[in-house]
């Protein structure tokens, strides 16, 4: 029962958190700022996702944990040279 | 057996949410992107290895399941969290995207703007070649 209670907590705890990323991405001043909160509410997503799989009981999750990283980082790669070079793939050198 | 898997586990889960909500008022509090970089890849990567360290022993203890997926997760959030703040970072200077105030020193700018002027200077050199 205090388990369960903890586990709730540590979400309630991982939700404000990604609320305190949104209101980063809302108000950043560059489109930078914004990029990293995004990464970092992935991160948080994981960290829920594993909570959960805990809460539930259930092994299922742990490969949506693997998937939101790939995804995550791969985002925030094409973002990132989005910013710095205007294109994501570059035809030609 | 079954109440230490799950206080060994509640333990490290919840360290790992205080300290993604220690990373998200970084995130909030500090002035410019450079500083927000520390608290969104340090202190956030840390906290999910937490959280999910947390679960693997819960799993192990409590169920002896030993969950090699996870430990790919684990492996891989470690490795590239820090990568992508980087190149985040590196993409923000690239965009000259400024410096907070109250910062002190900026080592790069030198070097920065010698690749810059050597950069300029080798596109000269090209269409001085082209058009001659």
């Amino acid at each position: 029962m205090i388990f369960k209670t903890v586990l709730v907590i540590a979400l309630c705890i991982l939700a404000l958190a990604i609320l305190a990323n949104l209101y980063r991405i809302i108000k950043g001043p560059s489109s930078a700022d914004r990029v990293q909160a995004l990464d970092s509410i992935g991160i948080n997503l994981i960290a829920s996702t594993a909570v959960f799989s805990v809460l539930l009981h259930t092994h299922a999750f742990f490969d949506l944990i693997l998937l939101i990283g790939i995804l995550s980082f791969i985002g925030t790669v094409a973002f990132a040279r989005f910013i710095e070079r205007g294109v994501v793939i570059e035809r030609k050198r | 057996m079954n109440v230490s898997g799950e206080i060994i586990g509640a333990v490290l889960i919840l360290i790992g949410a205080i300290f993604s909500l220690f990373s998200a008022i970084g995130i909030v509090r500090l002035p410019d992107v450079y500083t927000r970089s520390h608290a969104a890849s340090k202190s956030s990567t840390l906290g999910v290895l937490c959280a999910l360290v947390g679960t693997l022993l819960y799993f192990l203890i409590s169920d002896g399941f030993f969950s090699i997926r996870l430990i790919l997760g684990i492996f891989f959030v470690f490795l590239t969290a820090p990568v992508a703040a980087h190149v985040i970072t590196r993409a923000a200077y690239r965009d000259k995207v400024p410096l907070a105030e109250q910062s002190v020193q900026d080592e790069l700018k030198d070097y920065y703007m010698e690749n810059e002027i050597a950069r300029v200077e080798d596109k000269v050199e090209i269409v001085n070649y082209q058009t001659k």
